[in-house]
């Protein structure tokens, strides 16, 4: 009984997933169609539009798929995604699936690593900070919290790019493998030498969001009766922590790690692009500035795949961890 | 409440003295005083926006010195003026978004509670639709959709930005609906934008506030960061971002004073605005006003 209440919780979120895929879909698209630029002028150029045939120009038109309705467009556009065909990149002349799953990989551990690092890292800061509320370690981790929460991601990016790589000269200044090296030479020393700066940016920033958070939830806890009833018993800090505190957090903090994806995903744009690292992030920014329109719907669509895949992965630990959300379904 | 806080005042006047600066007056102190500065940031840089923009050739690429405190980029600008103006425009470029989010905010937030179930679940389906796309990614697409260009931010940014504020005024307004009194008012027959504006809104409007200040550092900050990307305001305005972008190429160059000066002007303003939104919030929080 049970189990099936819990199924028909996991399927429900499963479709309301999908219809938000859809119109995320069919939002993207909308948007991408209603820009008023021209991406003739934007990627030929002015100058060199004039000098063309009109049959040239034509050719051209039809490439870039300008004047032709906007549901036929989404449509065909559709049909098509489904089918697994994202239609062919404009800049990188190459299909978008294929220069996605490019990025993708480039990106990927970029992000796992600060994803991993921002999330156990905020975590144990937010808990010493809720412990120790008002003690020197409280007011340096808020105050570090406070710092990364008013820092531009690109910011900081410059800053370490500054201090480690030209300053000390310790990492290399960008991208993710050397120039002019074959890619059967580079060795994985190398690809970590070029990750660690970003991945470094990705995660101190990541870090605050979850660790105030967390320091909220951590001085609830600690303010609570059952915990002024247990140190009334005599049990030693540590105990108190593992037993009370921990348990007591960890469903909020786990919502939190994976809505964190967004804004990994989101910060990965700024700090790609700061180290010319060829990820995903720089990718889509490519692909806004030069118009290149079947490249940005195919990451934009991607990337809300991969924060609603994070979504449904909190709800199902949810419902597997909790035992309350099933009975508060049924109520409800 | 008030009245026993003046009693023991009272009793104790060997106490008066110190409980006259007790947490909540410190705490509008800092806020007032944060918000001068801003205040005078923002006159400032608009008052010096032509210097910010004159042009020295005899003093191009100047490491900080005491007669431009942060340096001089390849033209010869004096970059403590032209971080000035840049933070002025991002101030209140920061100041319309955040007003424009927070409005959306509150009239989606009330709509959830006074429109019924449907426009409620519709509404919850929009905020997870603007929460699915990551934030810089929905900007990049917004600026692409109007144009880029200054609009693309100030669309871009005050459309984005009122998710958070609209669920958590969702609650609240819910939790204000549940009342005997509205639910009189309900009875009595009162329409939707009755009570939306007689009974939810004035509980409401601190909220938007405190909600609006907190807004502002993300607004600045993506307005820094989408137009560091060169989709935001153009390259001749000497906004944060464009100067920034502009440092990135001197870089390698060693110029360190056309990206670090900038970055920590701008993080010091953005800090200001999280300090007074919490203050501000900590003051009109009714649970904390015996601090």
């Amino acid at each position: 009984m049970k189990k099936q209440a819990a199924v028909r919780y996991v399927l429900k979120k499963l479709v309301r997933m999908m219809f938000l895929l859809a119109l995320v879909s069919a939002a993207t698209f909308a948007l991408v169609s209603a820009s008023p630029l021209d991406p003739l002028t934007a990627n030929v150029g002015q100058a060199a539009l004039g000098t063309m045939s009109r049959e040239q120009i034509a050719r051209l038109e039809e490439y870039w798929g300008t004047g032709i309705p906007y549901t036929e467009r989404f449509l065909s556009w559709a049909g098509d995604f489904f089918r697994g065909d994202m239609g062919v990149s404009l800049l990188y002349r190459q299909p978008v699936a294929e220069v996605i799953r490019v990025k993708m990989m480039n990106s990927l551990w970029l992000m796992a690593a600060a994803w991993v690092i921002s999330g156990a890292a905020g975590l144990f800061l937010g808990i010493l900070a809720g412990i120790k509320k008002g003690k020197l370690a409280d007011r340096l981790i808020s105050g570090y919290a406070l710092f990364m929460a008013s820092t531009p991601a690109f910011w900081l990016a410059l800053v370490l790019l500054m201090v480690f790589a030209v300053w000390l000269k310790w990492l290399p200044i960008g991208l993710s493998v050397p120039i002019g090296m074959e890619t059967s030479d580079v060795t994985m020393a190398d690809r970590i030498a070029h990750g660690i700066l970003p991945a470094l940016t990705l995660s101190m920033t990541g870090i605050s969001n979850i660790a105030l958070h967390t320091r909220e939830k951590m001085i609830t806890v600690m303010e609570s009766d059952y915990v002024l009833f247990a140190k009334a018993r005599g049990e030693s800090a540590r105990r108190i922590v593992w037993q009370h505190g921990i348990r007591n957090m960890i469903l909020p903090a786990m919502t939190l790690q994976f809505a964190s994806v967004s804004e990994i995903i989101g910060g990965s744009v700024l700090v790609e692009q700061v180290f010319s690292y060829p990820g995903l992030g720089q990718a889509a920014v490519t692909a806004g500035l030069g118009s290149d329109v079947p490249l940005l719907l195919g990451i934009t669509v991607i990337s809300a795949a991969v924060v609603f895949a994070g979504n449904l992965a909190a709800d199902i630990l949810y419902a597997a961890v909790d035992p309350r959300i099933g009975r508060e379904r049924k109520r409800s | 409440m008030r009245k026993i806080r003046i009693r023991t005042e009272n009793r104790a006047p060997a106490l008066s003295e110190e409980s006259f600066w007790n947490r909540r007056r410190a705490a509008a102190l800092l806020a007032a005083v944060c918000l001068a500065a801003l205040v005078c940031v923002t006159a400032a840089g608009w008052l010096c926006r032509e210097q910010a923009a004159a042009v020295d050739f005899s003093r191009k690429n100047l490491p900080p010195c005491l007669d431009c405190p942060f340096g001089t980029d390849w033209m010869g600008r004096d970059m403590f003026l032209r971080t000035l103006t840049g933070l002025s425009l991002s101030i209140r470029l920061g100041l319309l978004t955040a007003a424009v989010s927070s409005a959306v905010a509150l009239a989606l937030g009330t709509s959830c509670a006074v429109l019924g179930e449907w426009a409620d679940s519709a509404i919850g389906c929009l905020i997870d639709l603007v929460l699915g796309i990551p934030h810089m990614l929905l900007l990049v697409l917004i600026s692409c959709a109007v144009g880029k260009g200054f609009k693309g931010v100030l669309i871009g940014i005050s459309l984005t930005h009122w998710t958070s504020l609209a669920r958590l005024l969702r609650a609240e307004a819910l939790q204000i609906k549940s009342g005997q009194y509205v639910q009189t008012a309900r009875k009595l027959g009162k329409g939707p934008l009755y009570l939306a504006v007689k009974h939810l809104a004035p509980h409401l409007i601190p909220q938007v506030i405190v909600g609006m200040v907190l807004l502002f550092p993300h607004a600045i900050l993506h307005e820094a960061s989408i137009t560091f990307l060169g989709f935001g305001l153009p390259p001749e305005q000497p906004a944060v971002g464009v100067i920034l972008s502009e440092s990135m190429k001197y870089l390698a160059m060693g110029r360190w004073w056309l990206a670090l000066f900038p970055g920590l002007l701008l993080v010091l303003v953005v800090m200001l605005f999280h300090v007074t939104g919490e203050m501000l919030k900590g003051l009109l929080d009714p649970g904390q006003t015996h601090r």
